[in-house]
């Protein structure tokens, strides 16, 4: 019954965001507030539908309701509660599900929040989410409709592949669609503006805080992706420039862009043309991403299920969303405004370098993921793009990026002195050179370029630490006087710093990992000792357990170093009986930010088993890097300007300013 | 500076950065691609020892052998032709005898493929994609998905 009752609420939101569509639309037309005033109650109204769609789905899921096929297919009565749960959106029809719900979610929060804005430009915002999620309604209701029945329910269900049997699925799912449909927001208010003809202090003040949340939820779910790829996948890999996770590195590099190019325009009125272009590019390659993802086209983890007719659906959606907002925009953008005038050195001038980079590092991204669809469709020739490819055309572009970062909050707006700049970033140059002597001197082995790339790592994170330095006037000033300068700086001056530091420090990471990871993989009985990298492994036993819903076999390793026992890893291979399928499960030893990696392979016929050792200097370096980075996120949303900065509407405003 | 002349430098920097992008992508697209082969294409390519490219096709039963050090022999086959594999690591959870397999390497002189990576990933229907397009163009493919999928025809769902 409440099944039944989900689906039916899922046609009411259908019906709801059909009115948002057209109703304020005709309301900003003839601009009539009444007409205009349907599309905030009908977003909130659309919301609580999807809300209960959804946690419909979920209580069919939590019971175990095997006459639903989705449960059916996707869920086993014995699976732990917690993989119930995100089993809701472990596949096709539900995580499509969880992606409109996060759309309405958002258009309910533009309808609370949005009382400030003037009502023609929210309404129309509105009017704009209300089309995309229209389009996702008719494409679960019509190719995945996650609420059908089965005539004659089986007893059991065939469970949720092993894979996603996991902690990660309750965490990276809904921090990356968070951030995937948030940039729906920024798309919808560049549409808004496109139609008005017109970009309003509002606007910018507006699209600004919308872009950092997207950004600061896509940062956290790319980067729990890759820490789940990383233990659950065994071959401790964390970045495999994998289609999909360039799916979701595409609107990640275009939305740091728009946060950056949105500043330009938040403080200066400038490069409106080039955000609009940016806000739609960001939202286009989220679906972009969820058209490669769940299309079928790609084979991978994500592909849960593959049916042409749901491809050329969503293909239809991307080509009709994409395809009409930048005609759109071809038509509209001329005739905005042009900004404020800067010198090609200056705040503006390096904003503008970040904005090319990215989106040219996004481009390369871009056609080493689509070069194979295209050239198998033009001639049926089959080639894989693998991380050559992308070592080879990323990374010459993200390094003048990363050498540029220190420089820009360092640079005034209209007209900036590099010198000036360059001689306050004198500390971090000396602290990258000295970093690269000590790399140079202690390390043996290893890719030539990893000292010079740990040198600009210092260089970035030091570089970023003295604009705070600089800014409270640390080296200056009295101690207590410049404690209080810190303390009194904008939050997003601490958000920039700490997000340009974060940055910094992931790119530690990556280099320290992948230039001095060492690897053993070797058969081992018990009482045998592995030793990796100083690192000790004993293989104590062998043995079988029962798990809720699979067997595992679990090898003991009691780990030494130095002659100090550090503790015991169990790495376990476990074989689920439902889907006759295997999973590894790795096991870590953290020390600081090393770890130590241990995953089972096969038992072979003499007995002994199949282990891959890995020690990873400093791989923790590289999550931490991006947490830090979503956190200075976090510390620049919070700033005073983005909270109050907003203007109260007209009416409020007029009696004060007349007693001034 | 003009307006005129300042949009010049921000146009001729776009541009410069766009032209170095494109070298790079298509330096990196001559050198790092890699083709896909099913046993018969790679014979009929002649492809050269030495050059990498990935090979599809499934794990002939009966062909699996495990020797010292880790090292196992396999051979993949898509029905017209077969190549020998050698590998040495651990195999993936799901690699099985008459299933899919994707296999990345070189040939050697005697006209082994050394791989050093073998992917076989996902669930027990799962058939690299590259794998079952080959399969089914020359006619070696049975729909296995069509008879896993057996439960929940689709005339039994109800609407």
């Amino acid at each position: 019954m409440i099944v039944e009752a989900g689906h039916y609420a899922l046609v009411l939101a259908l019906a709801l965001s059909l009115v948002q569509s057209v109703v304020p639309v005709f309301g900003a037309k003839l601009a009539d507030p009444r007409l205009m005033g349907v599309a905030g109650s009908t977003a909130v109204a659309q919301f609580a539908f999807t809300l209960f769609a959804f946690g419909a789905l979920t209580v069919a899921y939590v019971v175990s309701d095997f006459s639903v096929v989705n449960v059916f297919e996707n869920s086993h009565s014995q699976k732990p509660l917690l993989y119930k749960i995100t089993g809701v959106w472990g596949n096709h029809e539900g995580s499509m599900l969880l992606w409109v719900l996060i759309l309405s979610l958002f258009s309910a929060l533009v309808a609370i929040f949005g009382a400030n804005l003037p009502l023609p430009l929210r309404s129309l915002v509105l009017a704009v989410q209300g089309w995309v999620a229209a389009a996702f309604y008719v494409f679960i209701l019509a190719t995945s409709n996650p609420f059908l029945r089965i005539a004659v329910p089986p007893i059991e269900g065939r469970d949720l592949n092993p894979v996603l049997q996991d902690i990660g699925l309750a965490v990276h799912p809904p921090l990356l669609y968070l951030g995937y449909v948030g940039f729906s927001i920024s798309f919808s208010f560049a549409i808004a503006a496109l139609i008005e003809g017109r970009i309003s202090a509002a606007w910018a003040r507006w699209v600004r805080p919308w872009t950092l949340l997207a950004w600061i939820f896509l940062t956290l779910g790319i980067a729990m992706g890759s820490y789940w790829a990383y233990y659950e996948l065994g071959w401790g890999g964390w970045w495999f420039w994998d289609p999909v996770e360039n799916a979701s590195l595409m609107p990640w590099l275009a939305g740091t862009a728009l946060l950056h190019s949105a500043v330009v325009m938040e403080k200066r009125n400038a490069l409106k043309v080039w955000t609009i272009l940016l806000a739609i590019l960001a939202f286009s390659l989220s679906l972009l991403g969820t058209f490669l993802v769940r299309s079928g086209v790609l084979t991978s983890v994500h592909a849960f299920a593959t049916d042409p007719t749901r491809g050329v659906f969503i293909l239809a959606i991307l080509c009709v969303f994409i395809g009409g907002s930048l005609a759109l925009y071809s038509w509209r953008a001329p005739q905005l405004a042009q900004g404020g005038l800067f010198a090609p050195v200056s705040r503006e001038g390096a904003l503008v370098l970040n904005n090319l980079l990215l989106t040219t590092a996004c481009a390369t991204v871009f056609v080493g993921t689509l070069y194979p669809l295209a050239l198998e469709t033009l001639t049926g020739e089959k080639i894989s793009v693998g991380a050559p490819f992308f070592n080879l055309t990323f990374g010459p572009l993200f390094v003048p990026l990363l050498l540029a970062v220190p420089f820009g909050p360092l640079l005034a707006w209209k007209r900036g002195d590099v010198l000036g700049a360059a001689q306050r970033l004198l500390a971090a140059g000396v602290c990258a050179l000295l970093a690269l002597a000590l790399v140079l001197a202690w390390t043996r082995g290893g890719a030539a370029l990893a000292p010079l790339a740990i040198a600009l790592a210092v260089f970035v994170i030091i570089g970023a630490l003295s604009d705070l330095i600089e800014k409270a006037g640390a080296l200056r000033l009295a101690p207590l006087v410049s404690l209080r300068r810190a303390a009194g700086l904008p939050r997003s001056t601490w958000g920039t710093a700490f997000a340009h530091a974060g940055l910094g420090v992931a790119l530690l990471g990556i280099v320290c990992e992948s230039t001095w990871n060492t690897e053993r993989i070797a058969a081992v009985t018990a009482g045998e000792t592995v030793t990796v990298a100083g690192y000790q492994a004993r293989l104590e036993s062998v043995v079988q357990r029962q798990g809720p819903n699979y067997r595992e076999q679990v090898a003991r390793f009691s780990i030494q170093y130095d002659g100090v026992q550090l503790g015991e890893l169990t790495p376990s291979k476990r074989t689920f009986s439902a889907r006759g399928s295997a999973t590894t499960e790795a096991a870590l030893l953290t020390r600081g930010a090393s770890q130590l990696y241990i995953s089972l392979g096969d038992q072979n016929a003499d007995g002994s088993i199949s282990v891959r050792i890995y020690h990873k200097p400093l791989v923790l370096l590289i999550w931490f890097g991006t947490i830090l980075m979503a956190f200075g996120g976090v510390l620049s949303l919070s700033d005073r300007r983005l909270r109050v900065g907003a203007p109260k509407p007209a009416r409020a405003n007029r009696p004060l300013q007349a007693a001034e | 500076m003009t307006r005129k002349q300042r949009r010049l430098v921000l146009i001729g920097g776009s541009l410069t950065v766009l032209a170095f992008a494109a070298a790079l992508v298509l330096n990196a697209l001559r050198d790092s691609i890699v083709f896909f082969s099913t046993p018969s294409m790679a014979a009929e390519r002649k492809i050269q020892p030495g050059q990498r490219f990935r090979l599809g096709g499934l794990v002939q039963t009966g062909s699996l052998v495990r020797s010292e050090q880790l090292q196992v022999k396999f051979v993949v086959t898509d029905g017209n032709a077969a190549l020998p594999v050698v590998f040495t690591g651990i195999l993936p959870d799901l690699f099985r005898e008459g299933q899919g397999v994707i296999s990345e390497g070189v040939l050697d002189a005697a006209g082994v493929f050394k791989a050093d990576t073998v992917l076989a990933k996902h669930d027990e229907n799962y058939m690299p994609k590259d794998v079952a397009d080959a399969l089914k163009k020359q006619g070696h493919w049975k729909d296995e998905n069509a008879a896993h999928k057996d439960a929940p025809a689709k005339g039994t769902v109800v609407r």
